[in-house]
């Protein structure tokens, strides 16, 4: 499902705010940290990133605010124009784009969704639906039967005539999204677009947009502080901390293998058992006897047969073949909150 | 907090060496004046000798020569003025029939008078409606179709001129750094010149006429709009532009969908002032001839018709109130949304109703003569009759009896003799007494402007008439605040009072400057304290305006801190209030100076020996190169006054938190 050849790939990726801050950089020993750095009158938006994001990947970016997601995210886009580092998406250095280049690719290719919506104030919903198909020159009639769709599809029909300071927060974050939607992009960035919503509709999105990645294999990054969101909807977690990616792995391995104190700390409170698949939990090298599990299952669902099943080793199924087995005293002490 | 107080203690011994210094320069001013009034001063010190002025005026022209003549600005001014000039003709024809292409007005004054109150009904309801359409109507009904629609032809083209250059202008300001350090000191110089300076040069680059009037009157009304439109596109949110440039928007879509769009306010109320600045303009352009209200006006002041100028004064000021009310409305009316289905004609009902009112009218007025016009015999002026009822109440005894006693007490016990005595100052000291002023306020910065700048007036060889000028100024507004702060301090007292008065100080600050003489010249007549009276009323609209916005914005807890120190209300106001308050009411100080500088000059119509009145006279000549100093002159002195006043203000804000 996921292909290997990265379609973001950032590589030692910096951002500084601050008077000038290239030749800082250019200056800056190796190991200086977030405070040194403020202490010289510099911001590190994005200290020293590099991750990669797969082609139909959903990689969800958490952290505390101001640690950095919006600006990365915008470097992805080349919102910003990075300090150092390299970035590449699709295959090409997105610093050496030239306007026009770059240009296309956002018309074509790109979408995004905004913290705080961006919505053109004097525009209605649909014009700014509509709007960056406008910008790509189609024709009026195309732009507005497809407007049209996505406004339906974000449940704000009937208000396509509305102005976006008539709309409520969460209906102007629909347009947001609508608008991102429209030129059906490959890549997808996502600033927190779900955190003006009700939790019903926000729990209706979160499947709409499961449904169109699993459709469409979009490659999303996705920021949330939301961390049931984040478990519902990554393949991958990144943890950032003053700018720099603390871990950036499958939520059950950040779970179970915190790479850093402040990752333990930060996903301390999370129910364990919802997040550990037995997929994970599974050894190649043990085989155990009887029914296997599915390696989709989490620890969660197989609490029943944790608690009255008597195997020491429970083989694990997946992709219709033994994986491994679970070793069960382990799972239970997930089950149990001691793991 | 404690930022204040550190720049307290920073300010402190700073604060006091410059209060030294400037007690310094007083001293020595002072000696030197009572060694000029003992008789021991040479003369060369008292005034500077004729032969060590430069002949500035006369460099300036040469230089105006070489620029209009070698250079050949003329030969392309002159081109640009076939352009305007056939623009005019177009409005000329459409507004008030002048013989030109395309041959086919006047339009119907019910025509225009209708199609006003629709747009004024889409912007502001039943009342923005009457307005608009009482406006025009009272303006044919009392005969002055003609000259008002002289005037409009001309503000209609300068208006949406300005605009547009102001627009591009703001634009290039805000994208490029270098055309705002460019424009940026050339505004603030051309927001302090006196109008007159830009009167002549029009003149003499684009004709006498109205076309000289539209050039000096665009001018005048760009610096706003640059002003507004750089910070309209500065306040842009940085997500909306963000969301412009991930929609895949080229720079040109960037501005012309996304950030112009999003500085809507702002623009518009460039839009507000660039209306207001043509109008108050174009009835200024009287002073070089232009047709119309503001000529009709100094006509019958000049022939002192009482009732015909106290008409023309209404009619000016419905205008005024009429654009400023119809354009503010604009600023804050928002787009609205149409139910889904509703019908193309619903949607465009105003526009429909505007053109069904235009071709109606256009059509009763083939049929009925007084629709179309209303002739001299016809119209309700009532000059004649308002003319007498004022001079009867003039010449009634307690009236006559109060005026004429102002009239010599003022003249006799105060201003005559405040007039000697600062002319009896010796140049030098009068520079020197102005340095300490801006150095005890401002600071070595300020000081070293004033310095400059008044060193440049005396150079100059009009420093009798700029002494005379300063005179009118402080002695007016001296006056206005007398009369302006109690007003002010009252008002502030109630909210629905402070209301009220601000209210109308702003209505009163759109009405164009010319109207503030009829009053003046009703009770006064053709006098000194005429001038110095019409003065007083314009600068004190901003005083007392100030003055209320400064008292009610103290903060609430800071006057509960007083009353619950048991404070009585005069302690209150005198010890917490005007403290803190101070700062803003320095801002409306500041700009009741400016607007006395502007005034004087349009004053000097009135009589006066000032500088306006030799800026008048060049008017009549080409004198461009003494116009030029003069303006100069008067623009030297409101700028330093200007400078210092709002630095000592802005720092005086900073030293009490004020500022945020
Ligand atoms: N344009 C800018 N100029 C200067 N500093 C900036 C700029 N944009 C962001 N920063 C700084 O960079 C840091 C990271 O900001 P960022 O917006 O990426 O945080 P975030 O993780 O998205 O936070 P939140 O969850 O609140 O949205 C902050 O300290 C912020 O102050
Ligand atoms: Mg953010």
């Amino acid at each position: 499902m996921i292909d290997p050849t990265p379609v973001i790939s950032a590589r030692n990726v910096w951002k500084l705010f601050g008077p000038n801050p290239k030749a800082y950089l250019a200056g800056l020993p190796e190991g200086h940290s977030y405070d040194t750095i403020r202490e010289d009158g510099y911001i590190a938006g994005v200290k020293d990133v590099s991750i990669e994001v797969g082609r139909g990947e959903m990689l969800v970016i958490m952290g505390l605010s101001g640690s950095g997601k919006s600006t990365l995210v915008r470097c992805f886009s080349r919102l910003h124009d990075i300090t150092g580092g390299f970035i590449e998406v699709e295959g090409q250095d997105i610093m050496s784009l030239s306007e026009k280049e770059l240009i296309e690719l956002r018309r074509n290719k790109m979408g995004m969704v905004f913290q705080s919506f961006g919505l053109l104030p004097h525009r209605t919903v649909l014009q700014n639906v509509a709007f960056p198909l406008e910008m790509r020159g189609q024709d009026r009639h195309e732009r507005r039967e497809r407007a049209l769709e996505v406004v339906k599809l974000v449940g704000l029909e009937g208000r396509e005539e509305y102005f976006p300071r008539e709309l409520s927060g969460g209906q102007q974050q629909r347009v947001g999204i609508a608008r991102s939607l429209a030129i059906e992009p490959d890549i997808w960035f996502l600033d927190e677009p779900f955190s003006a919503l009700d939790p019903l509709i926000r729990r209706e999105m979160q499947d709409e947009f499961l449904r169109l990645q699993e459709m469409l294999g979009k490659t999303i990054v996705f920021i949330t502080h939301d961390f049931d969101e984040a478990l519902r909807l990554a393949d991958r977690i990144a943890i950032m901390k003053d700018g720099a990616v603390e871990q950036c792995d499958t939520p059950d391995r950040i779970v179970l293998n915190p790479a850093t104190e402040y990752v333990r700390k930060f996903t301390e409170d999370i129910d364990k058992a919802r997040v550990v698949h037995a997929g994970v939990l599974a050894r190649a090298d043990v085989s155990g006897e009887g029914d296997p599990v599915m390696a989709s299952a989490s620890v969660h669902d197989l609490a029943k047969l944790l608690i009255e099943d008597r195997r020491a080793e429970i083989p694990v199924a997946g992709n219709g073949q033994i994986l491994g087995a679970l070793n069960r005293q382990e799972a239970l002490n997930i089950l149990v909150g001691s793991g | 907090m404690t930022d204040a107080v550190a720049s307290l203690a920073e300010a402190a011994p700073r604060g006091l060496s410059r209060g030294r210094w400037a007690l310094i320069f007083v001293a020595f001013a002072v000696l030197v004046t009572l060694l000029q009034y003992a008789g021991l001063l040479p003369a060369a010190l008292h005034r500077l000798p004729e032969n060590v002025i430069p002949p500035f005026a006369i460099w300036l022209d040469a230089i105006f020569n070489f620029v209009k003549d070698d250079l050949g600005l003329l030969t392309l001014t002159r081109t640009l003025t076939e352009g305007l000039q056939w623009v005019l003709d177009v409005t000329a024809n459409l507004l008030f029939g002048k013989r030109r292409w395309p041959n086919i007005g006047p339009i119907p004054w019910t025509a225009i008078a209708a199609v006003t109150g629709v747009i004024g009904y889409s912007l502001g309801g039943w009342r923005m409606a009457l307005l608009g359409a009482g406006t025009f109507t009272w303006t044919a009904l009392i005969g002055q179709w003609d000259i008002a629609m002289q005037t409009m032809s001309v503000l209609v083209v300068a208006a949406p001129l300005a605009f547009m250059i102001g627009l591009s202008l703001g634009i290039a300001a805000w994208k490029y750094a270098w055309v705002n350090t460019a424009i940026k000191p050339i505004l603030s110089v051309l927001q302090t010149l006196p109008f007159f300076t830009y009167l002549l040069p029009a003149v003499i680059f684009f004709k006498v006429g109205p076309t000289a009037g539209a050039v000096a009157t665009t001018i005048y009304a760009i610096p706003p709009m640059i002003l507004m439109t750089t910070l309209g596109l500065q306040k842009v949110s940085p997500e909306v532009v963000e969301a412009g440039h991930m929609s895949g928007c080229t720079r040109l879509q960037l501005l012309r969908h996304v950030y112009i769009p999003s500085a809507r306010t702002e623009i518009l109320v460039g839009v507000n002032q660039v209306i207001m600045l043509c109008l108050a303009m174009v009835v200024l352009t009287a002073f070089i001839g232009m047709p119309g209200l503001g000529a009709k006006l100094l006509a019958m002041m000049g022939s002192f018709k009482l009732g015909r100028s106290f008409e023309i004064g209404v009619t000016i000021v419905l205008i005024a109130v009429m654009l400023d009310r119809m354009s503010k409305a604009w600023v804050v009316k928002q787009p609205e949304h149409f139910p889904r289905g509703t019908p193309w004609w619903r949607k465009h009902i105003m526009s429909l109703l505007a053109v069904a009112a235009f071709v109606f009218f256009c059509i009763v007025a083939q049929f009925f003569e007084l629709a179309s016009e209303i002739g001299r015999r016809q119209s309700l002026s009532m000059g004649k009759e308002i003319d007498t009822l004022i001079k009867d109440f003039l010449a009634v005894e307690w009236v006559k009896a109060t005026t004429g006693f102002l009239r010599a007490f003022l003249n006799v016990k105060v201003l005559i003799p405040f007039r000697n005595f600062l002319l009896s100052i010796p140049t030098f000291a009068l520079i020197l007494l102005i340095v300490a002023f801006a150095l005890r306020l401002g600071g070595h910065r300020q000081a070293t402007y004033a310095a400059i700048f008044f060193s440049l007036v005396a150079l100059s060889g009009w420093w009798d008439r700029a002494v005379i000028t300063l005179y009118s100024v402080i002695s007016a507004v001296t006056l206005a605040m007398l009369i302006g702060l109690p007003i002010g301090i009252l008002a502030a007292r109630s909210e629905k009072w402070s209301r009220r008065v601000l209210l109308a100080c702003d209505t009163a600050q759109t009405f164009p400057s010319f109207v503030y003489l009829i009053p003046a010249i009703m009770l006064f007549g053709i006098t000194d304290i005429a001038v110095i009276f019409s003065i007083l009323i314009f600068a004190m609209v901003p005083l007392i305006r100030y003055t209320i916005e400064g008292l009610r914005t103290v903060p609430a807890e800071m006057t509960e801190a007083a009353d619950m120190s048991g404070a009585t209300r005069l302690q209150k106001l005198w010890k917490v209030q005007l403290p803190l308050a101070l700062p803003t009411m320095a801002v409306g100080f500041n700009q009741a100076i400016m607007f006395a500088f502007f005034m004087v000059i349009i004053a000097a119509f009135i009589g006066t020996q000032d500088l306006g009145q030799e800026l008048q006279r060049t008017l009549a000549g080409t004198d461009l190169g003494k116009n030029f100093v003069l303006g100069i002159c008067v623009a030297l002195m409101a700028l330093t006054f200007d400078l210092t006043i709002l630095k000592w203000a802005s720092d005086q804000k900073k030293l009490l938190g004020l500022d945020r």
